[in-house]
């Protein structure tokens, strides 16, 4: 389960994130949508501790994220994450990329990484691609690697940061149907998206922020099909 | 006209000359390149903690190699060092390659992206394996051009080690220019053999680049 509580965020004077509090689940999956600028990668980005933030707390089950006694790299191991820029390594194969992790944090011998590189690959369609390296792959080919890569590490949980923002649109779909496998496969998921109807159709609950705050939050229908707020609904104009 | 005075022993010389400037060079780049690496990472690393070694290492890119090799070497007699003219060239050749690549490794860091790092911290992966599995491969595919610049650069500035009484190739032909009053001839063997010694260095670069860039 992720805790977060009345978490405080700024980059110098620019408060990005003002007091956003919301609980993710075992098993559920979490959307979070809003305009640019409204802290919602910035609060992904906190969940893993790959920022600090300045007042409240981020627990995941249980273990304090932004606590100086925290073994950051241990919890790291649980919470997949999947960037905008799917952040290849662009001197590692494909398989190598998967692998690299598994076996340098947690110790796997070559022979157990590689199966389990091979099976999660396998599992986003990039079974002939292990030899290849990323700069020969598409974008779409690159984001599902990454979330391969995440996976591999076996994680109790997947943030996804615009996964699919930064894609061709023909190449949207095979990211979609990618994360849409692991959704049904029980993952617990928070998905930073523009992509409304497919926030809809996955997701158990959506949030809206704005201006650092969950504007609105509740199952999709309630949020995307009828919003209580003008400025939930104008948002939804604006993207639809 | 086409006759010469040049023997094979002088040929021999030359080649003995050519010989201490690989050495010279090998030497100068193995204690340049560990001082660039460590100085670089500092530097790219914590950048403000680490200025005061940027403005001694700044000294260093700033005065004359040849004022560096006379200073060092009288040094050397006042702090009562029994140190072999080799060493001496040894010292200062790698210290002035060291404050250049100290600058061809920062930039090669630096050049990495924060993404891709944070791609790999997110895995789980702590400061030195990002260091060791991300950044340093990524960084010197980066850097290697520069690096192999600052290879031939070295290569050609160890010339100025005759100054305190070294004979490399430069020295080597001088030597004989003194004796049979061929300067034409003989500077131009010592530059084929110059030419020759980059262009293997050069190549080998070459190879390990394309190998490189098969995978971009």
């Amino acid at each position: 389960m992720i805790e977060i509580e009345n978490v405080h965020k700024s980059f110098g004077d620019l408060d990005v994130i003002k007091g956003v509090s919301l609980t993710v689940n075992k098993g559920e999956v979490v959307s979070i949508i809003g305009g640019s600028g409204s802290g919602k990668s910035t609060l992904l980005m906190c969940i893993n501790g790959l920022e600090v933030i300045q007042q409240g707390s981020i627990r995941v089950d249980g273990t304090e994220v932004h606590n100086k006694a925290t073994d950051l790299n241990r919890l790291r191991q649980k919470i997949g994450i999947v960037f905008q820029q799917w952040n290849a390594f662009p001197h590692l194969t494909v398989l190598e990329n998967v692998m690299l992790a598994p076996r340098k944090v947690l110790g796997q011998s070559r022979a157990e990484a590689e199966d389990i590189a091979v099976r999660q690959l396998t599992h986003v369609g990039l079974a002939d691609k292990l030899k290849v390296f990323p700069g020969k792959l598409s974008g779409g080919q690159q984001q599902r690697m990454a979330i391969a890569r995440a996976l591999a590490m076996s994680p109790d949980y997947m943030l996804f940061d615009e996964a699919t923002s930064a894609l061709d649109p023909q190449l949207v779909g095979e990211v979609l149907d990618t994360m849409r496998m692991l959704a049904e496969d029980g993952m617990t998921m928070v998905l930073v998206t523009h992509e409304i109807s497919f926030a809809r159709e996955v997701s158990d609950r959506v949030a809206f922020f704005r201006n650092g705050l969950v504007h609105e939050i509740g199952t999709p229908e309630q949020v995307l099909v009828s919003p209580q707020y003008a400025e939930t609904a104008d948002f939804l104009k604006s993207v639809l | 006209m086409l006759t010469t005075s040049i023997t094979s022993t002088d040929l021999l010389f030359l080649l003995q000359g050519a010989w201490t400037t690989i050495l010279l060079t090998l030497w100068a780049m193995l204690l340049g390149t560990a001082g660039g690496v460590i100085c670089g990472l500092l530097r790219a690393t914590l950048p403000r903690a680490t200025l005061p070694l940027a403005w001694v290492l700044d000294a260093f890119r700033s005065v004359p190699l040849l004022i560096q090799f006379v200073l060092f070497n009288s040094l050397k007699s006042i702090a009562g060092l029994d140190w072999s003219a080799f060493s001496v060239a040894c010292a200062v050749l790698g210290v002035y390659a060291a404050a250049y690549c100290t600058e061809i490794v920062r930039s090669g860091v630096l050049a990495v992206s924060p993404n891709v790092r944070r791609a790999g911290r997110s895995l789980g992966m702590n400061y030195w394996q990002d260091l060791r599995y991300i950044v340093l491969p990524m960084a010197t595919r980066i850097a290697f051009p520069g690096w192999l610049n600052l290879a031939l650069s070295v290569m050609k500035d160890t010339a100025l080690v005759m100054w305190i009484g070294i004979v490399e190739l430069l020295r080597a032909s001088q030597i004989i220019v003194t004796r049979i009053q061929e300067p034409l001839l003989v500077l131009c063997i010592a530059g084929l053999i110059y030419y020759f010694i980059s262009l293997v260095v050069a190549r080998l670069g070459n190879q390990l680049e394309k190998r490189w860039q098969e995978n971009d």
